[in-house]
C-alpha cells in the first residue's frame, strides 16, 4: 500500500478523465496480424512473384533438356538438371552468320564497355566541374542544348552520325561505337556531375583558388578525391546502360564487332535449324547476367543514379 | 598591365574551362543540334541509297502517312504509349503507396520490383517470348490444368499482340516509376498526413485529393521520362516479335532503321524520323515552357 508507484499507475487507470486527457502514451501497438497486413504484405508478397517469375522461368528452362522442356510445364523445375545448354549457349549457339556462341558478343561487349565507360565518364565530369565551377559565358546556352539533346529520339541523329564516323574513318569500328556511347551518355552524365560538384562547398573551391591551384589542379587533387561515390554511381549507369543497348551496337558496328546483345537477338531470333528454348534461355540469362549483378550488389547506388536522371531531367 | 594580368578578358578568360568543355560543345552544337537539323532537311529530299540535296517538298511525307506499315505503327505506338502510362502509372504510384507504409523488408521488396529495369529490353523481350509461347508457355500449363479452352496467345494474333509487348514492357518499367513514386512520397510533409488524419480524412481520399496534387511535379517528370522512353521503343518489339506477325506490331523506331538501313530508302527514313522528333517535342515543349517559363515568373 504505501508504494507510489503502484498508486499511482491504478489511479490513472481507474480516473476515466484523466486517461482521456492523457491518452495512450508510447507507440501504438500493433499487431502482426492484422487485416491491413494481410492485405499489405500479402499484395506485396504477390506483386513480387509476378516479378520474380520470369526470372525462375529462365533459370529453369535453361537447366532442362529439351525432351523434358517439350514434355512438361515450363513452371516446373527440372527433373535432371543439365549445365549443357549453358555450355553451348556460351560456346557453340549459331547466329545466321557463325556458330561459336555468345562468348564472341560477350568479349565484344566488355571491348566496348570499359573503354565507354571510362571515355564517357572522365568527359562528363571535367564538362561538369567546368559548369559548376568555372562558368564561362554561354555555358549555360550547351548546357541547355545538351539537356534537351537527351530526349531527341535517337533514330533523328543515326544517319548524321553514320556520316561523321565515317568521315573520320572510325564507322564500323569499335572505337566509333565508343565515341558514340560517350556522346550519348553526356547529357545525364554531365548533369549528374554538375549537380554534384555544385553542391559541394564552395569555400574548399575558393581555398584552393587563393592558394594558386589552376583548373587541372584543383579538380585532380581536391573535386575527383571528394566524389568518388558519384563516380560509382556514374559507373553504374554507364555500364549497364552500354551493356544493354542494342540500337548503336547493331548500326554501328560490323557483325564480328556485335555486342552481346546483339549476338543474343541474332542466336535466339534465327530462323534457321530447331528452336533450343533451353539453350536461348542460358544465352539471355548470361547477357542479363553483367547488369543484374551490378544491380543486386550496388543497391541503393543504382536507385541513387536513377533517381539523379529524374530528379531534374 | 596589372588590371590585364588579373582580369584577362574575352576568349582567353578561363581558357582551361572552355578547353575541357570541347567535346559538351561540339556534342550538342554538332551531334545535337546540327544532326537534327540535318535530319529534318534531308527528310524534303528525295535521298535513297545515298542522301541527295534533290528537294521534293513533302513528298516523303506524303508517301509516310499513306504506307499502310506506317500507320499500323503509329497506332502500336499510341495504344501502348497510352497504355503503359496509364498501366505504369496507376500500378507504380499504387505499389508506392504500399510500400510507404512503414513496412519491414521494404528493401527487398524495392530490390525486386526494380530488377527487371536493370535488364536489357532485348532479355525482356527474349523471356516473355518465352513465356507467351502458345505451345509450352503459359497457356499450355493452365490449359494442362484442365482449362482446355484457355485462350492466351497474344504473339501469334495481330489484333492483340501489341498488348502482349505491354506486358513486357509494364513489367520492366514499372518499377522505375515506382521508386520515382516512392521518392515524391517521400518528399510530402509528414504534417499533412497528422493534419488530414485530425480531420477523419480517410487514407484513400488523402491520396486522392491532397496527396497527389501535391505531387504533380514529380508526375510531370516522370510523365516526361516515360513518354520519351516510349517514343524509342525498338529494342523491345526486335527482340519479341520482328513486328510480327506480319507488320501488326511494328512501331516508329522500327520503320526508321528498316528504311535507313535496309530498304535503302534514306528520305523515308528521314521523315519519319521527324515525325518521331514531333511527337517528343509535343510532350517536352510545354513541359519545358512551364518548368523554365514558371521560374522566372516567381
Amino acid at each position: 500500500m504505501s508504494d507510489p508507484g503502484i498508486l499511482a499507475v491504478t489511479k490513472a487507470g481507474t480516473d476515466p478523465v484523466r486517461a482521456q486527457l492523457d491518452g495512450p502514451s508510447g507507440t501504438r501497438p500493433r499487431r502482426l496480424i492484422s487485416r491491413r497486413n494481410i492485405f499489405l504484405y500479402g499484395t506485396l508478397i504477390l506483386v513480387s512473384l509476378y516479378y520474380l517469375l520470369p526470372l525462375y522461368v529462365m533459370i529453369v528452362t535453361s537447366l532442362k533438356g529439351m525432351p523434358e522442356i517439350r514434355m512438361g510445364n515450363i513452371f516446373a523445375p527440372p527433373v535432371e538438371i543439365t549445365f549443357e545448354p549453358w555450355v553451348k549457349a556460351w560456346s557453340e549457339a549459331c547466329t545466321g552468320l557463325n556458330c561459336d556462341g555468345l562468348s564472341r558478343g560477350f568479349w565484344n561487349s566488355v571491348r566496348i564497355t570499359v573503354p565507354s565507360v571510362i571515355l564517357s565518364i572522365a568527359i562528363a565530369s571535367v564538362n561538369g566541374y567546368a559548369l559548376a565551377n568555372w562558368r564561362f559565358k554561354g555555358a549555360d546556352i550547351f548546357f541547355t542544348i545538351l539537356i534537351f539533346g537527351a530526349f531527341i529520339p535517337y533514330q533523328v541523329m543515326l544517319y548524321p552520325i553514320v556520316i561523321l564516323l565515317r568521315e573520320m574513318g572510325l564507322y564500323g569500328t569499335l572505337w566509333g561505337l565508343v565515341l558514340v556511347h560517350s556522346v550519348f551518355g553526356m547529357p545525364i552524365l554531365t548533369l549528374l556531375f554538375r549537380n554534384y560538384f555544385t553542391s559541394l562547398p564552395e569555400e574548399l573551391f575558393k581555398a584552393a583558388r587563393v592558394d594558386g591551384a589552376g583548373f587541372w589542379g584543383i579538380y585532380f587533387q581536391i573535386m575527383l578525391p571528394m566524389s568518388l561515390p558519384i563516380f560509382v554511381v556514374a559507373m553504374i549507369l554507364q555500364v549497364t546502360g552500354i551493356w544493354n543497348d542494342f540500337l548503336f551496337g547493331v548500326v554501328y558496328t560490323k557483325p564480328e564487332y556485335y555486342p552481346m546483345t546483339v549476338q543474343l537477338n541474332n542466336i535466339v531470333n534465327s530462323v534457321q535449324g530447331v528452336k533450343e528454348y533451353n539453350v536461348n534461355m542460358a544465352a539471355t540469362i548470361l547477357t542479363g547476367l553483367v547488369p543484374l549483378v551490378i544491380y543486386f550488389v550496388s543497391g541503393r547506388l543504382f536507385v541513387r543514379g536513377i533517381a539523379a536522371g529524374a530528379v531534374k531531367g | 598591365m596589372a588590371s590585364e594580368a588579373k582580369r584577362p578578358i574575352g576568349l582567353f578568360r578561363n581558357l582551361a574551362a572552355k578547353i575541357a568543355a570541347i567535346p559538351m560543345i561540339l556534342t550538342a552544337l554538332v551531334v545535337f543540334l546540327g544532326g537534327t537539323l540535318w535530319t529534318v532537311t534531308y527528310s524534303f529530299t528525295n535521298s535513297k541509297l545515298l542522301p541527295r540535296a534533290d528537294f521534293v517538298g513533302f513528298d516523303q511525307y506524303e508517301r509516310l502517312w499513306a504506307t499502310e506499315r506506317w500507320q499500323v505503327s503509329i497506332e502500336n505506338l499510341m495504344i501502348y504509349g497510352l497504355c503503359s502510362l496509364v498501366f505504369s502509372f496507376i500500378i507504380g504510384f499504387v505499389l508506392a503507396a504500399l510500400m510507404d507504409q512503414k513496412i519491414r523488408f521494404e528493401n527487398t521488396f524495392r530490390t525486386i520490383i526494380l530488377y527487371p529495369f536493370a535488364l536489357s529490353f532485348i532479355v525482356t523481350g527474349l523471356v516473355w517470348q518465352w513465356l507467351l509461347n502458345p505451345d509450352l508457355g503459359i497457356q499450355n500449363v493452365i490449359r494442362s490444368l484442365g482449362f482446355t479452352n484457355f485462350d492466351f496467345n497474344p504473339l501469334y494474333n495481330p489484333d492483340i499482340v501489341i498488348y502482349g509487348v505491354l506486358i513486357a514492357g509494364l513489367w520492366q518499367g514499372t518499377g522505375l516509376v515506382m521508386v520515382l513514386m516512392l521518392a515524391g512520397l517521400r518528399g510530402i510533409d509528414g504534417d499533412i498526413w497528422k493534419a488530414a488524419r485530425v480531420d477523419g480524412i480517410p487514407m484513400w481520399k488523402t491520396y486522392l485529393f491532397i496527396v497527389i496534387p501535391m505531387m504533380r511535379p514529380v508526375f510531370i517528370t516522370t510523365l516526361v521520362i516515360i513518354a520519351s522512353g516510349i517514343v524509342r521503343l525498338y529494342d523491345l518489339i526486335v527482340a519479341q516479335t520482328s513486328g510480327g506477325p506480319g507488320i501488326s506490331s511494328e512501331v516508329p523506331a522500327k520503320y526508321v532503321y528498316d528504311y535507313m538501313f535496309q530498304g535503302q530508302n534514306l528520305g523515308q527514313g528521314f521523315a519519319a524520323s521527324t515525325m518521331m522528333l514531333l511527337a517528343v517535342a509535343i510532350v517536352i515543349i510545354p513541359w519545358a515552357m512551364l518548368e523554365f517559363g514558371g521560374k522566372k515568373r516567381v
